[in-house]
């Protein structure tokens, strides 16, 4: 779970041109939107970009990315239940 | 009288503002970078900046250069500042990026990141959250900079009751990014940095040549 | 005084003014479901009928050399400039051209047989200049989803500061896999025909035309209308460049700055309306908040789909041919309210004595326009 956490801050910083955030400053239970990493609906729409390209899982209803993108360690579990990590 | 207050100029990795050169990278140095050492320069905290295509960051960092001579944020109604802005190539730096982004099927990604800056007015919009500008916009696209143009549409604003506009070129271009952005007030502002300068087309045209 | 005159709409609802406005008084939409070579899941969206376009494209000089926007924009200009009897080529006439895209579809290799460089604005616009011998070169305006309103609204501006007597404005955008792929890839699209302001509302339709109206300050030039452009205004949210404001503060901006020297009663509001959960619940609360929850709105893109930089020109037109014939057109899709703003929907098509409406629309950067338009005693 840990290395697929790391994997996921680099593919984050990158997808989201988070040139200012350093790996080590997301903490994977800090909510993602709103305060933490301070992301907006636009971003929302690109972590599902980023689920399909890295991992092959097509969201289909948004809404679900609500519970999926709460925070690093939820969006791990997701790809983990998904059984593509 | 309707005056320009402060001009900013951004070509060939240099900013001039006001007729001075104040910041410059290596010509060796491309755009992105270039761009985000300006950001450094400026000391700017304003994470959303990376998230920007070029023309955004031009219009962005131009305007910043430009807005440190006056006092327009803080002497005018926000809600009275125009922004105007024009160039030829509309958004088709990422009008490109996109397109490649579904051009092969086998990696057909659409990305709404890229899209949302397909539209050159996005340049505006970015502009606006940065200072809190909620007055008129306009984005016009035309083969070179028409200082005709800029000019008369800014007289009109103004007959508008609009008290000032920012306006200018923003182009994002391979080997030709530029963002030329002067500074326009009806009421002389107290700055000490400030020029007053008229806001007619053979000073705008003066301006924009000069360097 | 400034005139709003001869216009033209090519839709998929047809090629004139006339038939767009029979069309939709008979609640004809020109919305349906079509599968796109790159796709394999159906868009509903209103597209005009290639066919069509062929018969009508024989009046044009070596149509193989226009792009199909440009194509378009001949044939609806030429119609504005036929019933006018304006000459283009006068020292005090320009055509405004307002656009999102325009020919985008040269991006996608559409056109071998053209120079790639027709993709930049500009071409388009010298296109139109040398077929028609417009005098100036063609001022385009793209800011998005409100550059056909603001399109008109910069005209009246030129005409003011007596910059031109006549000023053409034509609004157009096509489909294209550029736009729909990227509508889609913001979450944006419906797959059902659209429900602006309607609980079940789900997002867009994409929808393709060309709209253009003669903007004068003329007598001779301003037909049979008798309407006038009467105030205008844009403004920004400054909140964010994809999603309105939740309190509707641009639009509320605009339509401040148009009713506070017009205090007398609105006909009726042409709304942007675009089905999505965030436009249409921005815009109620923005009318509610201006003192217009008892006038009435419609939606056009219940008939249209979004036409992007059409949108604004089409709608004002249709809305100009509503107030002539004293008819207000029903908001196609609407049937259960689902907003909180309080509005009064137009919920079917009525006779009703008015002499003034007001054209709004909101886009992506945030950014909003209104203009008020009435009717000449």
């Amino acid at each position: 779970m840990d290395a697929l956490i790391e994997k996921l801050k680099g593919q984050i910083i990158e997808q989201l041109n988070l040139a200012e955030v350093k790996p080590e400053e997301i903490n994977p239970d800090s909510p993602l939107f709103g305060e933490g990493l301070g992301l907006d609906s636009i971003d929302a729409l690109e972590l599902i970009v980023l689920l399909e390209k890295h991992y092959g899982i097509k969201i289909q209803d948004p809404k679900d990315g609500k519970t999926i993108f709460q925070s690093l360690r939820t969006m791990a579990e997701y790809i983990k239940s998904q059984g593509k990590s | 009288m309707n005056a320009i207050t402060s001009y900013a100029h951004i070509k060939h990795n240099t900013v001039t503002v006001n007729g001075t050169v104040v910041f410059k990278s290596a010509s060796s140095v491309s755009i992105h970078e270039f761009l985000l050492e300006s950001y450094k320069f400026l000391a700017m905290n304003y994470p959303k900046f990376h998230k920007m295509d070029v023309q955004c960051k031009l219009a962005i960092i131009a305007t910043e250069f430009a807005l440190r001579e006056t006092a327009l944020l803080t002497e005018n109604d926000l809600a009275k500042i125009a922004i105007v802005f024009s160039n030829h190539a509309s958004s088709l730096d990422t009008d490109k990026a996109y397109q490649n982004s579904i051009s092969d099927k086998s990696n057909y990604f659409p990305s709404p990141a890229i899209f949302v800056y397909t539209l050159p007015n996005i340049t505006i919009g970015e502009l606006a959250i940065r200072h809190k500008i909620t007055g008129e916009n306009a984005f016009f696209v035309c083969e070179k900079f028409d200082p005709a143009l800029l000019i008369n549409y800014c007289e009109s604003l103004y007959l508008n009751g609009i008290d000032a506009v920012i306006a200018g070129w923003v182009e994002a271009e391979t080997n030709n990014d530029e963002a030329f952005i002067f500074l326009s007030e009806s009421q002389r502002n107290t700055n000490k940095n400030a020029i007053f300068k008229p806001l007619n087309q053979t000073t705008l045209t003066e301006l924009y040549n000069l360097t | 005084m400034i005139f709003a005159s001869y216009n033209n709409i090519i839709s998929p609802l047809g090629f004139s003014t006339e038939e767009n406005f029979h069309a939709v008084t008979h609640s004809k939409t020109g919305v349906r479901k079509i599968i796109f070579p790159f796709a394999t899941e159906p868009f509903c969206v209103a597209k005009i009928d290639d066919e069509k376009i062929k018969e009508h494209v024989s009046v044009i000089q070596a149509p193989e050399s226009f792009t199909k926007l440009e194509q378009l924009s001949i044939l609806s200009i030429q119609d504005v400039i036929r019933k006018s009897g304006l000459d283009p080529s006068g020292e005090r006439t320009l055509l405004l051209y307002s656009t999102t895209k325009g020919n985008i579809d040269v991006l996608e290799n559409s056109y071998p047989h053209m120079n790639p460089n027709r993709v930049y604005l500009s071409e388009l616009g010298k296109q139109l200049q040398s077929y028609f011998k417009f005098k100036h070169t063609p001022l385009i305006l793209s800011n998005a989803c409100i550059s056909g309103i603001l399109g008109i609204i910069v005209a009246k501006r030129l005409i003011e500061t007596k910059q031109y007597d006549n000023v053409i404005v034509c609004g157009g955008d096509i489909l294209s896999e550029f736009t729909m792929s990227g509508f889609k890839s913001f979450n944006a699209l419906s797959g059902d025909p659209s429900k602006p302001f309607d609980a079940n509302r789900t997002g867009i339709n994409l929808g393709e035309a060309v709209a253009s109206i003669l903007i004068t300050n003329q007598k001779t030039y301003a037909g049979k209308y008798d309407a006038e452009v009467v105030a205008g205004a844009s403004a920004n949210d400054a909140n964010h460049i994809s999603g309105p404001s939740r309190t509707g503060e641009g639009l509320f901006q605009c339509l401040q700055q148009i009713l506070k020297d017009n205090h007398s009663e609105i006909g009726f509001i042409s709304a942007h309306g675009t089905a999505t959960p965030y436009n249409d619940e921005m815009e109620s609360i923005a009318f509610e908040r201006s003192g217009l929850s008892e006038v009435p709105v419609n939606s056009l893109k219940g008939y249209y789909g979004h036409t992007l930089g059409a949108a604004g020109v089409l709608e004002t037109i249709l809305s100009l041919e509503s107030m002539k014939h004293q008819r207000l057109i029903k908001s196609e899709g609407y049937e259960i309210k689902g907003i909180s703003g309080h509005i009064t929907m137009i919920d079917r098509h009525k006779e009703k004595a008015f002499n003034s409406f007001i054209k709004t629309a909101s886009g992506f950067g945030g950014c909003n326009a209104a203009a008020l338009f009435k009717k000449i005693n």
